[in-house]
């Protein structure tokens, strides 16, 4: 049994966001040099260039890359024999991302009842929290911080088993294709296959942090993903959608049990401005 | 090439701008996204003045985040202007000259935006901290309780756009796309 004060979570939460907020991870910053180079449409260059600039500019600042620091979600892998001491889990996950954005000056987008009153709640909580509990001691944080700009964009589909591996990339392809412009493209793609009506998308969701070059280990999914990219690229969409090359960097798919009569299929879209990373406790 | 506009944006300069021009923004706009136009058009309803004069003018789909000790605003780049639509046409026949946002617009403003002579540049989402760089000074002139969406008027300067969709109806989200792909497939 390991003894881990809640403060200790609070603070790698806290850090988490107020670094994830201000420079996005060495691979997606590569993956945007490299369609800038390869870029052959003026407009498309103007914008790319923008947003390469753009990461100098949020450095130089201290300001988010987007006015949009998003919601907060936090994946938590606990280690059983993990006990928490000196207060709520929870509560230390919020005042972890109630401290960043209100020291990084980052927007707080967050209102408190969806439909009727949708006041602003004013710190950025609550954080979106999913929790799951492995063997061991330690405690994994996956922090995101994610833009409705893309997130308004992402889809769930229930197929038929029958719809086979066309079904998925037609699913995939359809998403990015009606989300056009909106989601500021180049987007990274994550797919969630399997699964049910809600650990879909929980997938999905997760795979858009999944680093960009790095495939599913499991030949047939790779394959997958790259079949996808590739279709979702023939689309010219292009940065900002405005036609170019570039319309995803990335697709990552995970998969999972499923039942007899099904395959779900969730789509996630994030933005080129896909804020996360991980930490160890 | 790059064409340097002045705003407000007046007629003689908006008509010949095209879908897919490159251009910078220099002068006065003002920033309105969701809530605010709700309530725009809630003055209007009740016949009351608006906080801002309309001819010729450009709205900025915008919600800042705060303004850090010593600089004028915080990051700012665009929200997606589909949500802005249904308000959209009454402040085109109202005057308004342009808009600054990201995504595609409905029929209803596009035909709008024809008939009034306006123009709906883009801004590059996720560009926002190089984007408040053009900024040069920012005050909030109206629902103050809006926080991130009350109005402001940004003074701007080389503020990078690109014409999305101009005073034809042009839209460069399908020209776009279409130019690369035959472009693609010589
Ligand atoms: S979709 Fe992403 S890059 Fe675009 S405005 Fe939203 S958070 Fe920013």
């Amino acid at each position: 049994m390991r003894e881990l004060p809640v403060t200790d979570v609070q603070a790698a939460v806290r850090g988490l966001f107020l670094q994830i907020n201000r420079r996005v991870s060495p691979d997606i910053e590569a993956a945007m040099r490299r369609a800038l180079e390869r870029e052959t449409s003026p407009a498309a260059r103007y914008v790319l260039t923008q947003l390469t600039d753009n990461y100098a500019a949020a450095a130089e600042t201290g300001l988010p890359l987007c006015q949009d620091t998003g919601m907060a979600v936090c994946f938590l892998t606990v280690g059983q024999d993990v006990h928490f001491t000196g207060g709520s889990l929870t509560q230390a996950v919020e005042q972890g991302v109630r401290d960043a954005y209100i020291e990084g000056c980052f927007r707080k987008s967050i209102v408190s009842d969806p439909l009727f009153d949708r006041v602003n709640t004013g710190d950025n909580t609550p954080a979106v929290i999913h929790l799951s509990l492995v063997p061991g001691e330690s405690v994994r944080i996956l922090a995101m911080a994610k833009g409705f700009g893309s997130e308004n964009m992402s889809r769930v589909f229930m197929l038929p088993p029958a719809a086979g591996e066309e079904g998925v990339l037609d699913a995939v392809v359809t998403a990015v294709r009606e989300a056009g412009p909106n989601p500021c493209p180049p987007v990274i793609v994550g797919v969630g296959i399997g699964g049910d009506f809600e650990t879909a998308p929980l997938m999905a969701k997760r795979a858009t942090a999944r680093p960009i070059g790095v495939h599913h280990p499991d030949a047939r999914y790779a394959a997958l993903e790259e079949k996808a990219l590739e279709r979702i690229n023939r689309s010219m969409i292009g940065a900002a959608g405005i036609g170019g090359l570039t319309t995803a960097l990335w697709v990552s798919a995970e998969y999972a049990p499923t039942h007899i009569a099904g395959m779900p299929v969730a789509v996630c879209i994030c933005c080129h401005a896909s804020r996360h990373a991980e930490t160890v406790l | 090439m790059i064409r340097d506009l002045t705003l407000p944006l007046h007629k003689p300069a908006a008509l010949p701008l095209r879908a897919g021009d490159l251009v910078t923004l220099s002068g006065v706009l003002y920033t309105a996204r969701d809530a605010a136009h709700k309530r725009l058009i809630n003055l209007l309803r009740e016949g009351k003045p608006l906080p801002f004069p309309l001819k010729d003018q450009v709205i900025y789909y915008v919600g800042p985040s705060p303004a850090p000790a010593g600089l004028p605003i915080g990051s700012a780049g665009p929200t997606t202007s589909y949500r802005m639509d249904s308000y959209t046409p009454e402040l085109l026949s109202l005057g308004l000259g342009g808009m600054i946002g990201k995504g595609r617009r409905s029929p209803e403003v596009i035909e709008a935006m024809r008939r009034y002579g306006a123009v709906y540049f883009g801004a590059t989402g996720g560009a926002a901290a190089l984007l408040a760089r053009s900024v040069l000074s920012c005050e909030v002139i109206a629902f103050p309780d809006l926080g991130p969406e009350a109005v402001r008027r940004l003074t701007v300067e080389r503020f990078p756009a690109i014409v999305l969709i101009d005073s034809m109806g042009n839209n460069l989200y399908e020209i776009g796309p279409a130019a690369c792909t035959r472009r693609a497939e010589r």
